[in-house]
């Protein structure tokens, strides 16, 4: 197990290096740093200075080699637009966006999975039918749409809930929480509807099929031969051999759900990453956008990892020749 | 076996699957008894309805199949009306199922153990503890080398052999009067075979378990039934005791499904068999469902359809039995 979590992180190197190596293309190729640190009057001199100062004159790869190992050190110099440490302001609305998402990806899961289980045992019911219908809406809305369209229902017309923000937050040293005040858990219900409809959505859809599939193997044929209780058989035998596509589905789309929280975060004016990046792109600031792709890398490859330690705890067929050793 | 009342008594099961196109009959009138301890082999070519049979016994018949007409009695009690729930508390308990495909028939994410201690904890009045150490005794019943080892593995770890094995455990295990055994060696190795009918057969003895076998190999049913049925287009064409339906069978039908079987003792040059095919369940013909096939047929068995007439050592559905009136 150990040696397949280091050679899966080793994996990971070549993909971390291509993303920073595209990270770092950018200060080069989407505006000139010299040109817009100096402002507008400046000397020959004054500008070779600085090219020296910051090390532009040295070869490409020595430069990247300098970017990389100041990355490793989550250090990605300042904001352009707000003069500030780049890691600072990420790790300032880190925790709003993780907040968010991960109560969205909870929110798909957990009404998700029992919906597909009961759309694909119960495939003629009205209610599963109702549930389809349903989910084809929030496959095929826009999320802005949704989320404007919350925001019409929610908070203007029926006013119970606010619009945008975070509400009040509970600073607990190094992470601000949004959980733990009225306000706070009030501001996340909409957004986190937002962006979890469409996963919720995505999720029934693939459990309902999974479970098709797998009601009418031979062994629920004969774990009902056995007279085990539809309890059993159901969330237990037939639920668990569907984990797997579930898995890597659900862990594909919680990558995308912080990546792409920008939309939903952009509508709700909801203060994390999302938000921060696209105002980095209105204002060209490129430390920002080049940290936020590096960072958003790293989630998918961590995501990535965890998936596939789940498949080797969910099906035991996959530990051949590793970690037990078969037999 | 008269004196003795019967296990299992299956009468006039006539099952329906609706279509867009019509209805269609699997099984019409199908009648026989298992005795307690007793072993009935079915046989019949393939789509006969011999595993149909076996589904409806243990009320899972794939929908929009459904029993039309007739009764299951297991011990005397009604069961092919039960609701699903009551129907669940019998299937295990009362009546065991081995299927065709052990590579198929267990769950691939759960241990053996598991899967035979669930069976028994749902079953039996005993905790996990007790279930886990009647699933060893049960791994060592069966012929699994170091029982004690194997019972954390799971089935993919197993040969197809060693898996069929497990499947006999899992029927076994919550100690049911009867057993469907749905062609429990078909998916084997030739070698395998034996052996696995030869445990299940030790282990129905000693347990006291009635057994419906349904097998194409006649071999087996020679070895192992009591008595045979043989089936023909979703009907009984003649039971009887093996002995005499497979030395002198008095259907015709069952006489050319004897004479197919390749003589051990002197070369053939060409393997007798039975001329044409079943016909498909949507173009049953008029009369005897065999009459296309049957070199004896004459004008009777082409219009009326005859039901289980005694023809001495064996009852068979067949006209020329039919001592009222006389062929012609």
């Amino acid at each position: 197990m150990f040696a397949f979590i280091i050679s899966r992180i080793l994996q990971a190197v070549p993909v971390m290096l291509t993303v920073a190596l595209i990270s770092f293309a950018m200060f080069a190729y989407v505006g000139d740093p010299v040109a817009i640190m100096l402002g507008q009057d400046f000397t020959e001199a004054q500008r070779d200075q600085l090219v020296r100062d910051l090390g532009l004159d040295q070869p490409f790869w020595v430069q990247f080699a300098t970017f990389i190992g100041h990355a490793a050190q989550g250090e990605f110099g300042l904001s352009y637009r707000l003069s500030r440490p780049v890691a600072e302001l990420i790790a300032e609305r880190a925790p709003a966006t993780l907040e968010l998402a991960f109560t969205a990806a909870a929110l798909a899961l957990l009404i998700g999975v029992p919906m597909g289980v009961y759309t694909g045992l119960y495939r003629h019911s009205w209610l599963s039918r109702f549930f389809l219908t349903f989910s084809l809406i929030g496959v095929s809305l826009p999320t802005f749409l949704i989320g404007i369209l919350l925001i019409l229902v929610f908070a203007v017309w029926l006013g119970w809930l606010p619009s945008f923000g975070r509400g009040d937050t509970v600073n607990l040293g190094w992470w601000t929480t949004g959980f733990l005040t009225v306000s706070g858990l009030k501001a996340l219900v909409l957004p986190a509807i937002t962006l979890g409809l469409f996963q919720l959505t995505l999720i029934m859809r693939l459990v309902r099929a999974e479970m098709m599939e797998v009601l009418r193997t031979d062994y629920i044929k004969f774990a009902r031969a056995r007279g085990l209780p539809n309890r059993v058989v159901h969330f237990g035998h037939a639920l668990k051999n569907t984990l797997v596509p579930v898995i890597t589905i659900v862990g594909l789309q919680l990558g995308a759900i912080i990546a792409f929280a920008i939309v939903t975060e952009t509508v709700f004016q909801w203060p994390g990453m999302g938000l921060l990046f696209i105002q980095s792109v209105g204002a060209a600031d490129i430390p920002v956008m080049s940290a936020y792709l590096m960072l958003i890398a790293l989630v998918f490859v961590t995501i990535n990892l965890i998936v596939d330690l789940l498949y080797y705890a969910v099906d035991p067929r996959l530990r051949i020749g590793r970690g037990k050793g078969g037999h | 076996m008269s004196n003795v009342a019967p296990l299992l008594q299956v009468k006039n099961l006539r099952v329906e699957f609706p279509t867009r196109r019509g209805t269609l009959v699997a099984l019409d009138d199908v009648s026989f008894d298992i005795a307690p301890g007793e072993v009935l082999g079915v046989v019949g070519e393939s789509g006969a309805g011999k595993s149909m049979t076996g589904a409806a016994i243990i009320g899972l018949l794939e929908p929009p199949g459904r029993i039309a007409k007739g009764e299951i009695l297991l011990g005397g009690r009604r069961i092919d009306n039960l609701r699903y729930e009551e129907m669940r508390r019998i299937r295990g308990k009362e009546i065991g199922a081995i299927f065709q495909d052990p590579l198929t028939t267990l769950n691939p994410l759960y241990t053996v153990g598991r899967q035979l201690a669930e069976t028994m904890t749902t079953h039996l009045p005993i905790g996990p503890g007790e279930a886990r150490k009647r699933a060893i005794e049960w791994l060592e019943m069966v012929g699994i080398p170091a029982a004690a080892q194997r019972i954390d593995s799971y089935p993919h770890e197993f040969s197809g052999g060693m898996r069929q094995r497990v499947v006999i455990a899992l029927a076994l295990c919550a100690e049911p009067r009867l057993i469907v055994a749905d062609e429990p060696t078909t998916a084997l190795d030739v070698s395998i075979q034996a052996q696995v009918i030869a445990l299940l057969k030790r282990l129905a003895r000693e347990k006291g378990t009635a057994m419906m076998l349904v097998t194409h190999d006649m071999g087996v049913i020679a070895e192992t039934a009591d008595r045979v049925a043989v089936m023909y287009a979703g009907r009984v064409a003649e039971i009887g005791p093996v002995r005499e339906v497979v030395k002198h069978a008095n259907h015709p039908y069952s006489a050319g499904l004897m004479a197919s079987i390749p003589p051990l003792d002197r070369r053939v040059e060409r393997l007798a068999q039975i001329d044409g095919a079943m016909p498909r369940l949507s173009a049953i013909p008029k009369g005897c469902a065999y009459n296309p096939r049957c070199p004896q047929v004459f004008d009777k068995c082409r219009t009326y359809r005859p039901d289980l007439i005694n023809a001495g050592t064996t009852q068979a559905a067949c006209w020329l039995y039919d001592t009222e009136a006389p062929r012609g």
